[in-house]
């Protein structure tokens, strides 16, 4: 069980440039549930991410992961349960490391790392078994940097590198968009298998309201740091992009801009 | 050249191949751009000697030189990871101090060590009874020196710590979201590379003997030039290969200084060692990007 009662962040409190990113969000996710998370630019999408990863101080209320307060734990403490994948391509691996050595780094999340080998071959094996469900022929490729594969390799790799160990919560931050549209399919596909498989909890950023809508099993939408809607099970079911259009119109009295999201 | 100076080349080259471990730590591992080498050289040299001078056992007095390094590394990553201050100007900071300490280690500005037993005395020993000189077992202990010292950093670098250190320079944010403790690993990665420079310093200062406050000038832009060099030589693709890289740069670039300055037709003399340095580490600096662009084109 995750939980945020009460987060708000606000960014350069007491200088002319103070943003309130958060506004207050109360937000329960049970274990096993797949959240996605749709908003428009500023809607605090990433703060929220961040406030769960750890990577951001909130400002005031309360996160606990797992029954258990994490609030004022930094990302490394916090690592143990949270697990990520980034939307930056470069970002959720090294470049300048093998691939074997992004494994292993990842291998050992929220562990502490000691001074024993990290690789060796049979803690080779698993991380080749594991490539190879990709389908990439990258389980050949254990020693080549991992600044050699394109981008959607490396986002595949990124999230056999986040779903090695088991977390909490997986945060997958918009982690396609920055792919090609056939790319972006296959790390979507791979990301859904991975966690009905291993009854994963996550919460997916997506800026696509089709996509939102197609995976998960709950969609929530946040505009100006506060959640406008919560939509799960049969409600949700079947709910098309225009009915999420309408659902804002009607929560909010306003009009979302075609270009503020994407549909498609 | 004369023999002496070639091996004297080849001794200073392996001394500075331990600087230029240190660097690469810093420099490429840590991504740390760290001018505290150019006072925990002299470090090294002053905690050394001084100790020496005053009778204790030169063992365990370059042991104490590698520990003030390594406490200077830390003073330069506390002052970055805690007080927030730029890595290079905190780098700065911590050099310009440690020139006061190492005065006040010494008492003055410099410490002969002529007639004082260091831990060259049993290798020269040894090597007088095997009817080598001592200028030829001097480097040939250094040899081992900086194998042992390798070998230990190489190891290090690929265990699980090594590894996050490793991911720590590459991609910081990464390295939080799998646990790493990125400012720990700053620390301790800052001490291991200032440890290798005092090290370093301790074994020159015993080698010239003496120890004295200004012979740290420009050890960082040796020690860059040989990790430069090194890598324009060997592509660093893997940590051994950068290792390697760091000492055969290092070993190249005294041998290079020494042909420089023994040319007498070009009319160099050892002032001009400072400039020969900084033309050195223009060049290879831009010979690389040169092979790459025609290698392109």
């Amino acid at each position: 069980m995750i939980s945020l009662t009460d987060v708000h962040i606000k960014f350069g409190i007491n200088t002319p440039l103070e943003t309130h990113a958060l506004r207050g969000i109360n937000l329960n996710i049970k274990e096993g549930e797949f959240v996605t998370v749709i908003g428009s630019n500023g809607a605090g999408k990433s703060s929220l991410l961040n406030a769960l990863s750890g990577e951001i101080d909130i400002t005031s209320g309360k996160v606990e992961i797992a029954n258990k307060d994490v609030t004022r734990l930094d990302t490394s403490r916090r690592a143990g349960m949270v697990a990520r994948v980034f939307q930056d391509p470069l970002g959720g691996s090294c470049e300048f490391l093998s691939i074997e050595e992004n494994l292993a780094l990842a291998d050992v999340r929220g562990h502490k790392r000691g001074f024993k080998r990290a690789l060796n071959e049979s803690r080779k094996q698993p991380y080749r078994d594991y490539l190879s469900r990709l389908n990439l022929g990258l389980e050949h490729r254990l020693e080549d940097k991992m600044g050699l594969l394109s981008g959607g390799q490396r986002q595949a790799v990124s999230l056999l590198m986040a779903t090695l160990q088991p977390s909490n919560i997986l945060l997958l931050d918009e982690h396609t968009a920055a792919l090609d549209p056939k790319t972006s399919q296959f790390v979507l596909d791979l990301t859904c298998q991975i966690i009905k498989e291993k009854k994963q909890t996550a919460l997916m950023v997506t800026h696509s309201m089709k996509q939102a809508l197609e995976v998960g099993s709950r969609t929530i939408m946040l505009h100006q740091g506060k959640i406008i809607f919560d939509i799960e099970g049969e409600e949700r079911k079947g709910l098309t992009v225009k009915d999420l259009l309408d659902l804002f119109s009607k929560t909010q009295g306003e009009q979302l801009s075609d270009d503020a999201l994407l549909l498609g | 050249m004369s023999l002496i100076a070639l091996l004297g080349a080849i001794e200073s080259g392996l001394i500075f191949a331990l600087v230029a471990l240190g660097v690469y730590l810093s420099f490429r591992v840590l991504e740390f751009p760290d001018l505290t080498v150019d006072g925990s050289f002299p470090l090294g040299a002053a905690v050394s000697a001084t100790l020496i001078v005053n009778g204790w056992d030169p063992w365990l007095s370059t042991g104490l030189a590698i520990i003030a390094g390594a406490l200077a590394g830390i003073l330069t990553g506390w002052l970055n990871v805690q007080l927030k201050i730029l890595h290079l100007l905190a780098s700065i900071l911590t050099m310009i101090a440690l020139y006061s300490i190492n005065l006040r280690i010494m008492g003055r500005p410099n410490v002969a060590l002529l007639g004082e037993e260091t831990i060259l005395t049993p290798v020269e020993n040894l090597g007088n009874s095997l009817g080598l000189p001592f200028y030829a077992s001097t480097p040939l202990f250094f040899v081992i020196v900086v194998i042992v010292c390798t070998l230990l950093l190489l190891k290090f670098l690929n265990t699980e710590t090594g590894l996050a250190m490793r991911a720590t320079g590459a991609n910081a944010r990464m390295a939080r979201a799998q646990g790493v403790k990125t400012s720990w690993m700053i620390l301790t990665g800052m001490a291991l590379s200032n440890s290798l420079v005092a090290l370093a310093g301790s074994l020159f200062a015993q080698s010239q003997g003496s120890a004295d406050v200004t012979m740290g000038v420009g050890v960082i832009v040796v020690g860059l030039a040989s990790v430069i060099g090194g890598e324009a030589i060997i592509s660093p693709t893997t940590v051994l290969k950068a290792a390697l890289a760091c000492i055969v740069g290092a070993i190249l670039y005294r041998l290079a200084i020494a042909f420089a300055l023994n040319l007498d037709f070009i009319g160099l003399k050892a002032q001009d060692l400072n400039l020969v340095t900084s033309i050195l580490v223009m060049i290879a600096i831009v010979i690389p990007r040169y092979k790459f662009r025609k290698a392109r084109s």
